[in-house]
């Protein structure tokens, strides 16, 4: 069937330049560039081109520009290219639309109308360069208040802590499993977790045998509903567990490895047969309930002798404040609460960019309620789904959150250009592939570096931006609303943040 | 496409509004630590050295010591305001059914004041001394949480009265003015002796001047003097509201009074855990400590994280029997202490302690986040 669907790019090669190198041709796995031999020249087959700007960037003579077609359909509000574009796909296909990445949807991006506050006259702003700045955290229950006995100046505490990840800046990697993301990519992910004093979280593929030793004492393990490479070593190697419940990409619904990506070493770490489909189902089978929840919770503490903190990983959906609170109870110590611009490897479109509700949202009514509740202390909040830069990070933990997970902006780090062709396997940068061609261009010391960096950068900004407000230790900023103020929204959405409008 | 959806106003229900003291400020603080008992007239002079400090819209006084025949009793300090005599009286009225129904009032007066001494809009100050009268379910619980849920009942629903001095032998003055001025007016120098005396001048640069919101702040016998800015109020407050402090009082202030009632009182903490808490040593110090002590401090910050203390500030906290003095723990709002005899003083400015006690035995600096402590030698003296 003739597709009706014209190329999104356009791509320009500046014959004057172009020496007929063939980097371009090497370097796009989608086989959009092809070498004519007659006429001695390079041709472009821009149906194929997912707009990853790898050739762009690795064209020696800077030949090749990648721009979207300016080719139009006849402007309509209702009916944009995108939506006449998804039709015809569907009408020439049958099926289900994939995407990868976030939803890049233009529903309010709160960051973008929050502004932080800083010291005038009454209260000195610190420098960070000179004063101490604090941004060491922990991650998991703290108790209610503390039992301490103290005798002539002799004191001892005599309550028992639970389990606590500490991290000496609030910004973790996301989970990205083994399996969706290639080995190079997990590797400088987990390397960089250790060298910048954070954890990264495995996903739910499992971490191969040869990294635990080295990279355990970084990682936070996940048990999804596929239960894939999970045995009691990989639960005990790590310094947390995550129960995967949704995802903000596409809550609701599970996943789908499907059987090309999965290659021997995938094979292995995920404990299932060399090229078969590795299904994640949408819920978890053995978890109908809350009351199902704890019993999990309560044997993944069993099963790691009550040393590692639980972390519930949920998506946030109209009505998660009061299910988180539920999950409190269940026993969990931290809630990772992922919001509607959370990323994937691949869900399906209209999911993505139709299910969830936004992160900061979520951050705040759920910091409110369990505020309400009187349990706050009793989990730690990790939020994820969107954070795009330091001012992001700063602001989730002004509306309440503990800490952060990065995923999107880690890959961004590595080189992801945000294609949305993740769930093709044919990724060019080798961060989303299986194909050794591919991920071998993904050199895990100058990713990790990468990563490293962006943790450094962003860390040296949030203290910047915490002594500008005249605090020196970011527990002092969790919860506190009085630092934010909104621009340009309207009272509800106030309300939900619980923050002041600006000048107000 | 550029048109935008319109939506009604809608009246905010859930906002958290913040009304955050922004304030310099003098402190002072003097103690006779054999417990004989002193004038206001000393510390008046001492802080009127500091006038420039403040700016007249408020100050006020906590003495320890001065209700010797009501000792046994809680003596509550009462504040109506309204535009009106007929407002303050309605809410006198309010006020006195609440307390009749929970308390036992032995006897009760408005605080005599000198008229003379003029000031913006004095409010009906009132002093009731009472026991509690718990009844049904609260029987079960203590005269101090009994008395501090009641309080926070009147403050957060009755409408123009405030408690703002609840223990008992002892008291707070404040009010708008300089401090020296509110000293006058409740006639500190001559009515009062007290072997303990806190002073604040208060030097607010963005909230309205209300009586209520002048310094002390206190709860049962615990008063707070402060001067500074507490940058992590919203994160002290949302913590202290989940232990049932509701702060109303437009101010700061009331965090650092609620997390020492918490600490000290509640959990019975001694003062220099507390000051491990307000202001705990930086993460690198903690990590050179030896084990126990970095075990101890470690634990310290991860449970009580909310409750530190950001921002600069210097407090002076009064209890029976103590006078405590802190300050940050980058030291950005330093105090003076000094002893000569049994006298001790804590003060913003060393000219002020100078220039009631010339000479000094010994005059020192604390280092930020270290607290100093005076404590009354002879306790007998004071609690027979």
């Amino acid at each position: 069937m003739r597709s009706f669907v014209f190329p999104e790019f356009q791509i320009v090669r500046d014959e004057e330049k172009c020496d007929q190198c063939r980097a371009c041709e090497r370097q796009c796995a989608f086989g959009t560039h092809t070498y004519d031999p007659v006429a001695d020249r390079l041709v472009s087959d821009e149906s194929k081109c997912a707009g990853c700007q790898r050739c762009v960037i690795f064209c020696p003579k800077n030949a090749i520009t990648v721009r979207p077609s300016p080719s139009f359909y006849r402007p309509n509000a209702s009916w944009s290219r995108e939506k006449i574009e998804d039709l015809k796909r569907q009408a020439e296909t049958g099926g289900v639309l994939l995407s990868g990445c976030g939803c890049d949807k233009p529903f309010r991006i709160y960051w973008d109308h929050i502004v932080l506050n800083a010291s005038q006259v009454t209260n000195p702003s610190i420098d960070p360069l000179r004063e101490p700045m604090e941004l060491r955290t922990f991650l998991g229950a703290k108790p209610d208040l503390m039992d301490i006995s103290a005798e002539d100046g002799d004191v001892e505490i005599k309550t028992e802590l639970s389990p606590n990840l500490m991290v000496e800046t609030p910004i973790l990697f996301s989970a990205m499993s083994y399996g969706a993301i290639s080995y190079n990519a997990f590797r400088s992910l987990a390397t960089a977790a250790c060298k910048s004093k954070t954890y990264f979280n495995t996903g739910e593929g499992g971490l191969p045998r040869e990294m635990r030793d080295e990279f355990g004492r970084c990682a936070i393990v996940q048990v999804a509903s596929g239960r894939f490479g999970i045995d009691a070593e990989y639960l005990n190697c790590a310094q947390a567990v995550e129960i995967k419940v949704g995802q903000g990409a596409k809550p609701g619904i599970g996943g789908h490895l499907p059987g090309e990506k999965v290659s021997l070493e995938v094979a292995e770490t995920r404990m299932i047969p060399q090229g078969t489909d590795a299904i994640s189902p949408a819920p978890h089978h053995d978890i109908y309930s809350i009351e199902d929840l704890s019993m999990l919770i309560s044997a993944l503490k069993e099963a790691t002798n009550y040393e590692k903190p639980i972390s519930v990983k949920i998506a946030a959906v109209h009505n998660f404040a009061a299910i988180a609170t539920g999950i409190v109870h269940a026993g969990a110590d931290i809630i990772a609460i992922d919001g509607l611009r959370g990323g994937t490897g691949a869900a399906p479109k209209a999911i993505r960019d139709n299910v969830g509700i936004p992160t900061e949202l979520a951050i705040s009514s759920l910091d409110r309620r369990l505020r309400d509740e009187g349990i706050r202390n009793r989990c730690s909040i990790i939020a994820a789904g969107g954070i795009r830069c330091s001012a992001d990070c700063i602001k989730a933990i002004a509306l309440g959150a503990d800490a952060v997970y990065i995923g999107s902006a880690a890959l961004i780090a590595m080189g992801c250009t945000l294609c949305q062709k993740c769930y093709t396997g044919k990724c060019n940068w080798g961060i989303c592939t299986q194909d050794p061609r591919l991920s071998g261009r993904l050199n895990v010391e100058i990713a990790s570096q990468r990563l490293s960096n962006l943790i450094s950068a962003w860390s040296h900004e949030i203290r910047e931006m915490l002594g500008g407000m005249g605090i020196n230790a970011l527990e002092s900023l969790r919860g506190n609303r009085d630092h934010l103020r909104g621009v340009g929204l309207y009272e509800w959405e106030l309300d939900v943040l619980g923050i002041k409008g600006a000048g107000e | 496409m550029g048109f935008e959806i319109i939506m009604p106003r809608i009246r905010r229900r859930r906002r958290e509004l913040y009304n955050k003291e922004i304030a310099a400020c003098s402190i002072f603080g003097a103690m006779n630590r054999d417990g004989e008992r002193f004038t206001g007239a000393g510390v008046m002079k001492a802080v009127a050295n500091m006038h420039v400090r403040g700016n007249g819209l408020g100050g006020g006084f906590a003495a320890y010591g001065i209700y010797p025949e009501y000792k046994d009793y809680y003596a509550f300090h009462l504040m109506f305001t309204g535009n009106s005599q007929a407002a303050k009286l309605a809410a006198k009225r309010e006020l006195d059914a609440f307390l009749s129904s929970k308390f036992d009032v032995v006897y009760d007066e408005e605080i005599p004041h000198a008229d003379e001494v003029m000031l913006r809009d004095p409010p009906l100050v009132w002093r009731y001394f009472v026991l509690p009268r718990k009844e049904g379910d609260e029987s079960e619980l203590t005269d101090e949480d009994y008395i501090v849920d009641k309080i926070m009942a009147v403050n957060t629903k009755i409408e123009n009265a405030y408690v703002f001095s609840s223990g008992k032998n002892m008291g707070c003055f404040k009010g708008v003015g300089y401090p020296e001025e509110i000293g006058e007016y409740f006639m500190l120098d001559e009515l009062y002796r007290a072997h303990t005396w806190t002073v604040h001048g208060r030097f607010p640069t963005n909230t309205q001047a209300w009586w209520g919101g002048a310094h002390p702040f206190s709860l049962l016998d615990t008063t707070i003097v402060h001067n500074g800015e507490v940058s992590s109020y919203g994160t002290n407050r949302w913590y202290l509201e989940m232990y049932g402090y509701a702060c109303t009082l437009q101010t700061d202030t009331e965090v650092i009074a609620y997390a020492a009632d918490l600490l000290m009182r509640r959990q019975k903490l001694p003062i220099e855990i507390v000051a491990k808490i307000l202001a705990p040593p930086i993460w690198n110090a903690i990590d050179r400590m030896n084990e126990k002590e970095k075990k101890l401090l470690t634990t310290l910050r991860m449970v009580y994280g909310p409750l530190l203390m950001n921002g600069p500030f210097a407090v002076i906290i009064g209890q029976t029997g103590r006078m405590i003095g802190l300050t940050d723990r980058i030291r950005l709002r330093p105090i003076t202490a000094a002893t000569r005899g049994e006298m001790f003083y804590i003060s913003s400015e060393e000219a002020s302690i100078r220039l009631i006690s010339p000479q000094l035995d010994r005059v020192w600096t604390p280092n930020g986040g270290e607290p100093v402590v005076g404590e009354l030698n002879n306790m007998r003296k004071v609690l027979l």
